[in-house]
């Protein structure tokens, strides 16, 4: 039993980051935006179709193609705020983008099923069926993988939000966009720049994903809901706070499985909701800073 | 003057009370016709959603069956015009299709779509207006359990798809079957009983029992239960899988853990044809078992004649070919020769034949259903991917059985 506890342990929080992975951008967009970005799950899909067309097509490794696949997300990231979420504007803006987020949901769903089909695929690469050896069990080389990734990634996040002057700018939006006007940001460049980093971090999230489960364009959706979870136990907008909330959900569940698997997802749930009635700012949130 | 106005008010809700029951048992005794117009059929697919990969190639089958009868003129001389309606795999929208389907747009006859979860639900609303409800895939016990009078399920019921490999492993030496196993199964009305099924029949045996749990369907992330399963070490893995992604997240785990069982079947999955060697890869998806009641390479005549029209008008190879296909065929087939036989589309006599204990042919073979609509004389093979083909290895004695590979070779990543 020991062994069985150690091993859903590990298995946890290593599952733990590449949920994090694909709920970090999500959790940014919110924090300096405003906007529930329900079309996050789709863009982790997206992700991983890209990565599935350059590994087919160029055979290109999971890894390397996200040298093309990161910015290629981080472009779309900024055409979709571009075109769908800036025009939006009024007291209605928040209700409005979440309506302008689920139709690009379903825009890019679409498209995918135009193009790719309704049939399962994976990504296959060296990694993705090998394991290591620790404390007489395998922990698969892939969840290292993505664990590494989503620490790197949370990193960078933090680097860029905490040690440059653009990060300076989005903290400065995200505490009042009109004081942030007023001395000299240019909002709406440092909130498109915002939603292209949270879509292109879906990127390396989408790889992850795609290379442990066989995925639709449909996939998204059951994606979304657990996302959106994992940043309200978080706390809206905090970035870290996602590691550490994926990794809680995931290792509850992990370690539920053990005796009734059928629970695993109710008890998570659950433990939420007590989270959020204790502290409803999530485990890592602040207290709202907005005044506008 | 109160007492009048009284009288005057129960003789209006008395009488609305009367046309509405007019009304209904009209709707009811009436539904479908003799007339000599197309015959419109109605039915709700999971186009989008959990199921959509089956809701496609529901819809393939079921145009393919569409197209192919009107190629040869109709039936009794009348096209066939399909109206798919989609339900993004969700009980609530196929009830709200179905009623659409029947009280809006008055088809003639309704299909089922596919999963026995979203069957239950829509021969409900079919019974309701008196329609008769052939379908293919709503073998689970839930659909059964209401005994609904007008539901004909063409496929295989689902608790049996196992039964030929439970025979063929009782029929082994004690030393050569498996010592030990596990069953380890999501919570669904297709997978459940088969497995349920599975592990009553093979305790007895002797085979030992060392996992048995059940998860939920919609389980976010097999790694742990997959873990959990291969540190047991079992012999044998009896998998309540309902789709592919179950099926290759614990292959996917299990190879990660270095552990391959000697032999290892599916509810579900393997049989997906293309969708499922693209998602595990040809040489991983060899030795894999899963039961069903038909397969692109079933020796029969209509069967083969339809294989080769899908390939003719979708491409690909008959390996490709999904179950489902067939399934949606089959129950195109019986509706046709219900129609046949009783000169029109009225669904009360269309009910009344198909309970009448008659034997309908299929492309999955021979159709006869008992009481609650089951099909008796459905076959239960079981298939194998033996080298990128996808075979029938049991019964043993049938027909076009190829020798079972056992035990499975291991993972080749």
């Amino acid at each position: 039993m020991g062994t069985e506890i150690t091993q859903a342990i590990a298995a946890g929080i290593l599952g733990g980051g590449v949920y994090a992975l694909m709920a970090a951008g999500l959790t940014l967009i919110f924090g300096v935006l405003d906007i529930i970005n329900v079309a996050q799950g789709i863009m982790v899909v997206l992700g991983a179709y890209l990565s599935y067309v350059l590994s087919t097509h160029l055979h290109l490794n999971l890894l390397v193609g996200l040298v093309i696949t990161v910015p290629a997300m981080f472009v779309i990231g900024v055409a979709v705020y571009t075109l769908f979420i800036r025009p939006l504007r009024g007291s209605e803006r928040t209700s409005m983008t979440l309506l302008a987020c689920f139709a690009v949901a379903l825009i890019i769903e679409g498209v995918l099923y135009w193009q790719f089909g309704s049939n399962y695929v994976s990504l296959h690469s060296s990694f993705t069926s090998s394991s290591v050896h620790v404390f007489g069990f395998y922990l698969a080389d892939i969840y290292l993988v993505g664990f590494g990734l989503a620490v790197v990634a949370i990193a960078a996040l933090y680097l860029i939000l905490y040690r440059t002057t653009f990060g300076r700018a989005v903290r400065a939006t995200m505490q009042n966009q009109t004081a942030a006007r007023l001395v000299g940001i240019d909002v709406n460049r440092v909130a498109a720049v915002t939603f292209g980093i949270g879509t292109a971090v879906t990127a390396i999230g989408g790889a992850v994903f795609g290379a442990i489960n066989s995925f639709t364009p449909n996939s998204g959706y059951d994606l979304i809901s657990r996302l959106l979870a994992i940043v309200i136990l978080a706390g809206m907008g905090s970035i870290g706070g996602a590691l550490g909330a994926a990794v809680l959900m995931t290792t509850a569940e992990a370690l539920v499985d053990i005796w009734q698997p059928d629970w695993a997802v109710a008890v998570f749930y659950l433990a939420m909701v007590i989270i959020l009635t204790v502290r409803p700012a999530g485990l890592f949130g602040r207290r709202p800073v907005r005044a506008q | 003057m109160r007492s009048l106005t009284q009288r005057t008010r129960y003789l209006a809700v008395g009488s609305i009370a009367v046309l509405a029951t007019a009304a209904l048992a009209a709707c009811g005794s009436s539904s479908g016709s003799s007339g000599s117009g197309p015959i419109t059929i109605g039915t709700s697919l999971s186009l989008t959603g959990d199921f959509s990969v089956d809701g496609q190639a529901f819809k393939r089958g079921y145009e393919l069956w569409a197209h192919d009868v009107n190629a040869h003129g109709g039936i009794n001389g009348r096209k066939v015009v399909l109206d798919i309606l989609n339900d993004n795999s969700s009980p609530t929208q196929v009830d709200t299709n179905y009623t659409d389907l029947i009280t809006v747009k008055h088809v003639d006859l309704t299909f089922g779509p596919f999963s026995s979860l979203l069957t239950a639900p829509a021969a409900e609303v079919a019974h309701r207006y008196g329609y008769a409800f052939v379908e293919g895939a709503g073998g689970g016990n839930l659909v059964f359990s209401e005994k609904l009078p007008n539901v004909f399920d063409v496929s295989l019921p689902v608790a049996n798809e196992f039964d030929p490999f439970i025979s063929w492993l009782s029929s082994l030496p004690a030393s050569q079957r498996p010592a030990t196993a596990a069953y380890p199964t999501a919570d669904d009305p297709f997978a459940t009983p088969q497995v349920q099924r599975a592990q009553s029949m093979l305790q007895p045996l002797g085979i030992k029992t060392v996992y048995s749990k059940t998860f939920p369907e919609e389980e976010p992330d097999y790694l742990p239960n997959a873990n959990l399963v291969a540190a047991q070490k079992p012999d044998l893995v009896v998998l309540g899988s309902t789709d592919v992604p179950t099926v290759q997240a614990f292959m996917s785990a299990f190879e990660q853990q270095h552990y391959s069982p000697k032999i290892f079947i599916a509810a579900a999955g393997p049989d997906q044809g293309a969708a499922f060697i693209s998602a595990v890869g040809s040489g991983n998806a060899t030795g894999m078992l899963v039961g069903n009641g038909w397969y692109p390479g079933y020796d029969n005549a209509t069967s083969e004649a339809m294989v080769a029209e899908y390939v003719k008008t979708y491409g690909g190879t008959p390996s490709d070919v999904n179950a489902d296909v067939a399934e949606a065929y089959s129950v195109g087939e019986v509706a046709a020769q219900a129609i046949q036989h009783t000169g029109g589309t009225v669904n009360s006599k269309i009910i009344s034949y198909l309970h009448s204990g008659v034997t309908l042919s299929s492309v999955q073979g021979a159709v006869q259903f008992d009481s609650l609509g089951r099909n008796t004389k459905a076959l239960a093979f079981i298939f194998q991917w033996q080298n990128g083909k996808f075979v029938q290895v049991l019964p043993a004695n049938a027909p076009g059985s190829v020798k079972i590979l056992y035990p499975k070779p291991n993972w080749t990543s």
